[in-house]
């Protein structure tokens, strides 16, 4: 019997076509799981399946019957809970405080408690699912947060149950106990969709799978049936090379060397595990992985942006750890420039205009300014400068930054971060959002700032990219570096593995050829 | 150029948008004359009278268009760091004290030619270290601007009471004031400069600090606009995440913001103190520094944008005084209700109107457009 | 020693009627904050209606239609605040600075337009004010030293409102803690998200809070106008809004611990009022500014985190945008 099924759903934001005309089919009772790279529409079709989104059109049909689902109370009437990749909790609650809000039972809690402490005691013998009821929420580890997500939804009622990348913030261990109770939802009838990028998680849960490409479902296999490469493939898709004409990298002294870095986070969860790398003079060193596995928080260690909890970078010499407190400006008089992820949160203020934009960072320094005043006439024909030499359109520093289309964004940050000649470049997606002649014109700068002498570091989700512009390729996943490899031996399928950390063949892949020394840190 | 479809051009944005915003506070405004039982249109015209029709009115126009400059100047400067000063009040209670304390210090033994630039200092100085507290607090204790710089509102106030009553006040003396400055230390009326090219007009409270008002728009302009501590208090205000990847500390940014708007708002006590009262006295800054954030939301925070609301603001005092003798149901407070509405409309329900205002604009632009075609065609 | 029973008594006596208004506004924030509104708009809608209900119940000579009109006003001017910060997510700061003035030169423009006083309503009397209600036996009690004076002076002899405030405190503690309603509003100013995601409409329960606020606002400006004064007077309110907001930040926005900031705060306004020029022992002159200033002070300390830690609930003063 069919728990789920969609009917052409089509939803679009703007001119973005999120989901196209998406079916999918999912037996009662069975784990399904669903995967596709970033942005290949999984999150949009959970949200529409969840009501945080009404598609544009197509049907759902729950157990046979259409069910129209306009908000998140009409998707947990008709059976359907979810675990949010960001957990839905109120930090100060306890657990069980937690699971009654919003079916709390009546308009006084006192008699909802008690049903509500039972029916928990019930789903905790049931389904394995041991929970401290009187905790607080926020003081749990989050493998028991995400129980108590999971609680939540079973609470409610739930029949088919959603999880959004529920392993991202998971230790292997805590992993492993979440499938196990996956497994003892599916005995006891319950349909689990399990959203995720991982290959291996995939292979060890569930029946069956569908992949997602560009908005589209791209396939529907049997688990039994199907094997990681297959997958790896269909999620990542055959594309066409993109050619960059570049010679033989020309190689010279280490420029970065990282040793050992590690990075926590504010709330404490270590972003970047151990991480040591060196980068050339001469070479574009590629970091292939799904995003959100420390390559943002890489790059912001390495221009100091976050300060690292342990280990060391030494740039050109200069040996940077903790104690440095060096801030961005710092690191870049030391010769660092930074491309960064997200031009709108970061690489540029949108609200300012283009000229201004164009000297973020570099604002202290004495070519554009006077000794009170900043010196206007070099900050605007410095942009000019800068726009014409990187065909920025239109050539107006007037213009206020948020008018530029994406491509032009990105060519006044690398103006800019390229006007200085320096060192090291460290670039995050450096073609993101970014229209096809732009990006031609964006990797020829990226190379021939390599073929100048800088040391380059790129991060990208585009596999296409790195390997065409890489000339040594490392492979990011979990905070760790866990492979590397040369370009002419990389393709989708190899890459795809490993970002999924499951290519155990992976230094084997990764031969000493030419262009890649030793010290890499890559261990697996 | 590109324009990403959906968005409106920026004269609908910065200039359409806000004036119907404004439109709609003077609109309410209008509307509770009418419930009053009296004639907006009437009372507009007695009001510019009064503020406009004579000398004196004049005079007194510009004298609150001082105090309001200084005040919005203030409020702006804090928002261009995207924090919310509305500690105003305080800080230009204290500016004032400062300058007060300057001058029972120094004001027979000092030529005016020292006494000034000692005020100006002093009167920043003191506003600035009002507003850095609640600043540090905020930037490395945590706590909320909002709440900290309400409560030294209050704690300004009563400091004030207390060094009048007890310290500062003149000796045999019923009235917490100080004693009244030396003669020579005073800054002088707009009528005493007038006196001095042989032209004469009416006395007024007016006085020299409105040269030093406008001076302070054309020094914040430079500041906001034209230095390094502006480009970066803008790029904290608009992206903070953007700021650290510059390099720039937001936390430095807070206080310094801070400080420069707490002394623009301490430069009240230099035209009340040193210009008008040439003594110390209670409660001389009230209403000027909430006034502030009206004056600078009008103004867009922008220097050009403040002098003209002050001007409005300035005159709405004056005007709205004078009127209350020809209208006795509509008095100053009138004008508070005003200032309360525009900040409502330009403030708070400032994206109230813009779907619609968008609706219309898109609306009208695809049937011009297809007239256009169809003109062609 | 008697002499100092007496002013004790009398002191506490002022400080429950001194704090009745701040204990009212400062479980309105707490509704308000709770859900994830600032509201520093307290003292506009305390003023509003202290002034709508001296006006309503001088016209109808009735306090009941005065506390009716208080009520009133003060639920619309939170509807308003709710209107810009929830529906057009303005920011919840303007806006209550915006309620605040507006009603500062409202009130006095339209009690000019009405009653030409200056500013102030006409003096209430008899019907049209709240009078203390004398407990039974208050009067044969008098006579018993101690517990006659406490009972008649303390519990006894206060207005209706008076009792309305204290009892609004434990009424708040077990409709936040023990209701759905309050379950709700907790996790709503914590964590909009949560809510949302559990079917709850997070714009309905914060239009709810701001109800609750207006309420309990518009019974703190009735008591100014109707029970502790007999008239409106022009800007009557003088602070006490904020203070009621220092109580809140100061109780760590829990209803009990509130109500005990604001009883500190009445204290040391009763206090300042007595010590007025009594030269202490050992300190000397104690100056009243400073007793005054002193909630603002110890707010400001409890908020850097020098005395324990003032967490406000996560997601106050941030308007609520979905996001998937």
């Amino acid at each position: 019997m069919t728990a789920i099924e969609l009917r052409g759903i089509n939803k679009s934001f703007g001119p973005v076509h999120a989901n196209k005309n998406v079916a999918l089919a999912i037996d009662k009772g069975t784990i399904h799981g669903i995967i596709g790279e970033n942005g290949a529409g999984k999150s949009t079709l959970m949200s529409i399946l969840y009501g945080f989104y009404e598609a544009d059109s197509g049907d759902i049909l729950i157990n046979g019957q259409a069910t129209k689902i306009r908000g998140s109370h009409e998707a947990i009437a008709a059976g359907i809970g979810m675990v949010h990749q960001h957990f839905m909790l109120v930090d100060p609650f306890t657990v069980l405080e937690n699971v009654m809000l919003g079916a709390e039972g009546g308009a006084l809690l006192d008699k909802g408690i008690d049903t509500a402490r039972e029916e928990l005691e019930r789903l905790e013998r049931e389904y394995g699912l041991d929970v401290p009821v009187d905790a607080l929420a926020g003081e749990l580890p989050v493998g028991l947060q995400q129980r108590v997500e999971i609680l939540k939804a079973l609470y409610r009622g739930a029949e088919i149950l959603i999880l959004d990348e529920p392993t991202g913030v998971l230790t292997p261990q805590e992993t492993d106990q979440l499938f196990r109770i996956l497994k003892a939802l599916k005995d006891q009838g319950v349909t689990v969709i399990l959203i995720t990028h991982k290959l291996q998680e995939i292979m060890a849960v569930t029946d069956g799978v569908s992949v997602m490409r560009g908005g589209e479902m791209v396939a529907h296999r049997t688990t039994s049936e199907t094997s990681k490469e297959e997958l790896a493939e269909l999620m990542v898709g055959r594309k066409v090379l993109l050619k960059v004409d570049k010679y033989e990298a020309q190689v010279g002294e280490t420029a970065l060397k990282v040793e050992g870095l590690s990075v926590i986070d504010s709330d404490g969860v270590p972003r970047l595990d151990n991480v040591s790398l060196t980068v050339r003079r001469g070479e574009i060193v590629g970091i292939a992985g799904v995003s959100g596995n420390g390559q943002s928080e890489l790059l912001e260690a390495l221009s100091g942006i976050v300060a690292p909890s342990k280990g060391r970078i030494e740039l050109n010499g200069t040996v940077i750890t903790r104690e440095s407190h060096l801030d961005a400006r710092e690191f870049r008089d030391l010769g660092v420039a930074h491309v960064p992820e997200d031009r709108h949160r970061m690489g540029l203020v949108t609200a300012f205009t283009a000229d201004e934009s164009a000297i973020l960072g570099y604002h202290r320094n004495k070519a554009y300014n006077g000794s009170i005043l900043m010196d206007r006439k070099a900050i605007v024909e410095d942009c000019a400068g800068k726009m014409a030499a990187f065909d920025v359109r239109p050539p107006t520093p007037s213009l206020k930054s948020a008018n530029f289309s994406g491509g032009n964004q990105q060519k006044i940050v690398l103006a800019r971060e390229m006007a200085r000649k320096p060192d090291v470049l460290l670039v995050g997606q450096p073609t993101r959002g970014v229209d096809i002649g732009a990006i031609e014109y964006i990797h020829k700068n990226l190379v021939s700032m390599r073929d100048a002498g800088a040391a380059v570091l790129m991060v990208s989700v585009e596999l296409e990219e790195i390997m065409s512009l890489s000339d040594r390729i490392l492979v990011m996943f979990e905070g760790r570096i866990v492979g590397e490899v040369a370009p002419k031996d990389a393709d989708e399928r190899l890459l795809g593995l490993m970002m999924a950390n499951a290519a155990p063949d992976a230094q084997e892949a990764a031969p000493a050829s030419g262009t890649a020394p030793a010290s890499t840190g890559a261990e697996l | 150029m590109r324009v990403i479809s959906g968005t409106v051009p920026r004269w609908v944005d910065v200039g359409l948008i806000p004036f119907i915003n404004i439109l709609l506070a003077f609109l309410a405004s209008g509307l509770i004359i009418l419930l009053i039982g009296e004639d907006p249109i009437e009372a507009v015209r007695i009001l510019i009278w009064g503020a406009f029709g004579t000398e004196e009115g004049i005079g007194y126009t510009l004298y609150y268009t001082t105090n309001f400059i200084f005040t919005g100047l203030a409020v702006a400067v804090a928002f261009h760091a995207g924090l919310f000063n509305i500690g105003g009040e305080g800080q230009a209670y204290i500016g004032g004290l400062g300058v007060g304390l300057a001058l029972l210090l120094f004001d027979n033994s000092l030529p005016f030619i020292l006494i000034l630039p000692i005020s100006i200092a002093a009167s920043a100085l003191f506003g600035a270290a009002w507003a850095y507290i609640p600043a540090y607090l905020q930037a490395y204790r945590g706590s909320h601007i909002v709440i900290t710089t309400i409560m030294f509102n209050f704690i300004a106030s009563a400091l004030m009471v207390y060094l009048l009553v007890n310290v500062l006040i003149q000796p045999g003396q019923m009235s917490p004031e100080s004693r009244e400055f030396a003669q020579s230390a005073w800054l002088p009326f707009m009528h005493e400069a007038f006196a001095w090219f042989g032209v004469e007009i009416t006395r007024s409270p007016l006085n020299l600090s409105i040269f030093w008002a406008l001076v302070c728009c054309v020094l914040i302009w430079g500041f906001i606009w034209r230095t390094r501590w502006g480009y970066e208090i803008r790029t904290v205000g608009f992206n903070e995440t953007a700021a650290v990847y510059a390099g720039i500390n937001p936390k430095k940014i807070v206080i310094l913001a801070m400080c420069v708007s707490g002394g623009l708002a301490g430069f009240v006590g230099l035209n009340e103190v040193l210009g008008v009262h040439h003594r110390l006295l209670l409660n001389f800054q009230l209403g000027y520094g909430f006034a502030g954030i009206a004056v600078s939301l009008m103004g867009r925070n922008h220097p050009v944008g403040i002098i003209f609301a002050s001007l409005l603001f300035g005159t709405l005092y004056q005007g709205g005084a004078e009127l209350s003798f020809d209208m006795p149901k509509v008095t100053r407070e009138m004008v508070e209700v005003v200032q309360g509405l525009v900040i409502l409309f330009s403030g708070a329900l400032a994206l109230m109107i813009k779907p619609t205002v968008e609706r219309i604009y898109f609306i009208l632009a695809s049937a011009a457009a297809r007239r256009a075609s169809a003109a062609e065609g | 020693m008697d002499e100092f029973f007496v002013l004790l008594v009398s002191t506490l006596d002022a400080t429950i009627r001194v704090a009745t208004p701040l204990v009212l506004a400062s479980l309105a924030g707490l509704y308000a904050e709770r859900s994830g509104v600032i509201d520093i708009g307290l003292e506009g809608k305390m003023l509003a209606s202290a002034f709508a209900a001296a006006s309503a119940a001088y016209v109808m000579n009735s306090a009941w239609m005065g506390l009716l009109g208080g009520i009133g006003i003060s639920v619309v001017l939170a509807l308003v605040h709710g209107f810009a910060c929830i529906t057009h997510r303005g920011n919840q700061v303007v806006s209550g600075v915006a309620i605040n003035i507006l009603v500062a030169g409202l009130t006095v423009t339209l009690g000019i337009a009405w009653f030409s006083r200056g500013g102030q309503t006409p003096a209430l009397t008899n019907d049209a004010r709240f009078s203390p209600l004398i407990w039974p036996g208050a009067e044969a009690l008098t006579g018993v030293p101690v517990i006659g004076a406490l009972y008649s002076e303390i519990i006894s002899g206060h207005n209706l409102l008076v009792y309305v405030a204290y009892l609004a405190v434990p009424l708040t503690w077990w409709v936040v803690y023990r209701t759905r309603f309050g379950l709700r509003l907790r996790a709503v100013g914590e964590n909009p998200s949560a809510v949302d995601t559990a079917g709850i409409s997070v714009t309905a329960l914060r239009y709810q809070a701001m109800m609750c606020c207006g309420l309990l606002c518009g019974i703190a400006g009735t008591y100014l106008s109707t029970a502790q004064n007999a008239a409106f007077v022009k800007n009557m309110t003088a602070g006490q809004g904020f203070i009621a907001l220092a109580a809140m930040i100061f109780g760590k926005w829990r209803p009990v611990p509130a109500m005990l900031a604001c009883l500190l705060f009445g204290f040391l306004d009763a206090v300042a009022n007595r010590i007025q020029g009594v030269k202490m022992p050992v300190v000397g002159e104690i100056p009243v500014q400073l007793i005054q200033a002193l909630p603002y002070i110890l707010t400001v300390i409890l908020l850097a985190g020098f005395i324990g830690k003032a967490v406000a609930p996560k997601a106050s003063g941030i308007p609520y945008v979905k996001e998937r």
